[in-house]
């Protein structure tokens, strides 16, 4: 049998096993595995403003200096003050006579963003090492560094989504123009 | 020999686009000759790599060593954002419409994790009726389509509005480029999970060292987003989010998550950090866009471009590349004299749509000073706006989205740069 001959069988055959399993699956191929919810609880990191996503637990912002100090200053400096433009996470004026400067306190519109953000990225050099309630604790560090909520705010699930953020109402959603 | 009468069809040297096309090419050709190659080619000798057998196949090619410059330009790393940072592509180096995946433009927010496909998932979960996860050898079975969009960072083109900048081609809106994508229709997967009625948006995730994620309106998650496993024919590039990354075509390259992880369909977007914080616009009344996601009708002369000599009078072909993020390019036109006179450009490759367009046009310089541009125009009817209406609308306070009207100064010299009109 020439080459040619050969590889017209293989597609051939190819073509036989691929519509079998079409007809198989409903004229789909399905090969996604089922999995659970609870099996993703550690994989899931989506945390929305709604709260739902959040793991248990909870922190304060007194709790979360010691964290700030030893694991976030070194970027973001003492205060949240930044060690540079990219890092400056305090202050801003969106109605400033100049450019405002935008900041968790000054730009971002949801709080729950703090703890997203911090759970899936921060530190820059060792992200995801801070356990869930390292992550309240700092969250709650950052917004009490902003003025939003005093040092003795117990941060969980349920008040991350009471804090009332100043630019909340600035954005405008364009998501309708595709 | 006669030189053909060239038909002028716009101020300062612009010649009609159909002496690219045959018809007096001949007359463009030796003006060409004449007056920029110079009028004595010599006594024409074998040269000596016809002389001996050069090197055998290899296992894997690379350029010309006499092409060296075709290079990605990279910023300085930077110690407080590991891995962040962006390469661009060299557009004036390039032609046709198709970016080699060794110089497509890339963005990272926590560098390139090192993914074993064997290991990799792809979860879908969240509003769905049985959520799944799907392995790299799975997800090779599915049927697939193939498609050829550009990408472009919303970011591009940016540090423009703000000031005067050098640079070339590649330093201002290198972060564009083209490539034919294969994958699954990410429909097919979503229908696998079975979407329940109130899902409306989708947060993808990536497996980078960020976690980066995005909202995507389940809209366009069921429209023309895939799931892209190959780029122009081999897998997805680590740099390209290796071995599978979102793709939607059209929108702001940052929503086409690298890396791609997690699909979690939701009521309402998650407002991820890179949906709030970066990757909105805030007007000059500071209110901000959020989700502005497909990229506007744009256009870019590649050549002649900044830090380019032209090297004397005569005629050259000016080209660049046009794209949209709402459809195909019908149009685009040039000018030489800063936008007071515009000729049609030729259209010299396919017209997909979400797909850069290659351009071109005669134009004779005759050593007076010139500012070239050039203008697309949309299926949709969509004209790329001048730097003036995109000032007017947004301002400088961001400068994300910035698709205005480009422009090149020529000056007596012949020395091309960017410049403001």
């Amino acid at each position: 049998m020439s080459m040619f001959k050969k590889a017209l069988t293989c597609s051939f055959l190819a073509a036989v096993f691929f519509s079998s399993i079409l007809a198989n699956s409903q004229e789909t191929v399905r090969l996604g595995t089922p999995v659970t919810e609870d099996q993703l609880e550690n994989f899931d990191l989506v945390a929305p403003p709604d709260g739902s996503g959040f793991p248990t637990g909870s922190g304060t912002a007194r709790q979360g200096k010691a964290v700030y100090d030893t694991k976030c200053a070194v970027c973001h400096a003492a205060n949240g003050e930044g060690t540079s433009d990219a890092t400056i996470i305090v202050g801003g004026d969106m109605h400033s006579a100049e450019s405002p400067l935008r900041t968790v306190g000054s730009f971002w519109p949801y709080a729950s963003t703090v703890f997203d953000f911090v759970r899936r990225a921060m530190p820059a050099d060792a992200p995801k090492s801070l356990s869930n309630t390292e992550v309240y604790q700092v969250t709650a560090y950052v917004l009490y560094l902003n003025g939003l909520i005093d040092e003795n705010t117990v941060l969980n699930s349920e008040t991350l989504q009471t804090i009332e953020m100043p630019n909340a109402n600035g954005f405008i959603d364009r998501s309708h123009i595709q | 020999m006669k030189k053909q009468a060239l038909e002028r069809v716009a101020g300062n040297g612009l010649i009609n686009r159909r002496h690219l096309l045959g018809a007096g090419l001949a007359g463009m050709g030796m003006a060409v000759s004449n007056s920029v190659l110079g009028a004595d080619a010599g006594n024409l000798e074998i040269p000596g790599w016809s002389k001996q057998p050069g090197p055998g196949a290899s296992a894997y090619g690379g350029p010309s060593r006499h092409a060296d410059h075709l290079q990605r330009m990279a910023g300085a790393p930077n110690p407080i954002y590991p891995g962040g940072g962006a390469s661009r592509s060299p557009l004036q180096h390039l032609q046709g419409t198709i970016t080699p995946n060794s110089l497509h433009f890339e963005r990272h927010h926590a560098g390139i994790p090192d993914i074993d496909p064997a290991q990799h998932k792809l979860v879908i979960n969240g509003l769905v009726r049985q959520p799944l996860v799907f392995s790299y050898e799975d997800l090779l079975k599915y049927p697939m389509v193939s498609r050829v969009y550009f990408l472009e960072c919303s970011g591009n083109s940016g540090a423009l509005l703000r000031g005067a900048q050098g640079g070339t081609a590649q330093s201002l809106h290198g972060l564009v480029s083209g490539a034919e994508w294969t994958g699954i229709p990410l429909s097919t997967l979503l229908d696998e999970a079975g979407v329940l009625p109130e899902a409306r948006w989708i947060a993808a995730v990536g497996a980078d060292a960020a976690s980066m994620g995005r909202s995507v309106p389940l809209g366009k998650a069921l429209d023309d987003t895939m799931l892209a496993l190959f780029q122009n024919g081999e897998p997805v590039r680590p740099g390209q989010g290796y071995p599978m990354r979102l793709f939607n075509p059209g929108w702001e390259g940052n929503t086409s998550v690298k890396w791609l992880t997690q699909i979690k369909l939701t009521r309402e977007p998650v407002h991820f950090r890179d949906e709030t914080s970066k990757y909105t616009d805030t007007l000059p009344d500071r209110r901000s866009l959020q989700f502005t996601f497909p990229m506007g009708t744009k256009s870019l002369i590649t050549s002649p471009s900044g830090q380019m000599s032209l090297p004397g009078q005569g005629i050259y072909k000016v080209t660049g590349i046009a794209w949209s993020g709402s459809g195909s390019i019908r149009r685009v036109e040039v000018s030489a004299d800063g936008g007071r006179s515009w000729a049609d450009a030729l259209i010299e490759s396919n017209q997909f749509e979400k797909a850069l367009t290659r351009f071109s046009i005669p134009w004779e310089w005759t050593g007076a000073g010139a500012v070239l541009q050039s203008r697309a125009t949309d299926s949709a009817g969509d004209i790329q706006p001048t730097r003036d209406s995109i000032l007017a609308d947004k301002g400088t306070i961001s400068t994300y989205h910035n698709h205005c009207i480009q422009s090149w100064n020529v000056d007596g010299a012949g020395e091309v740069s960017n410049v403001y009109v």
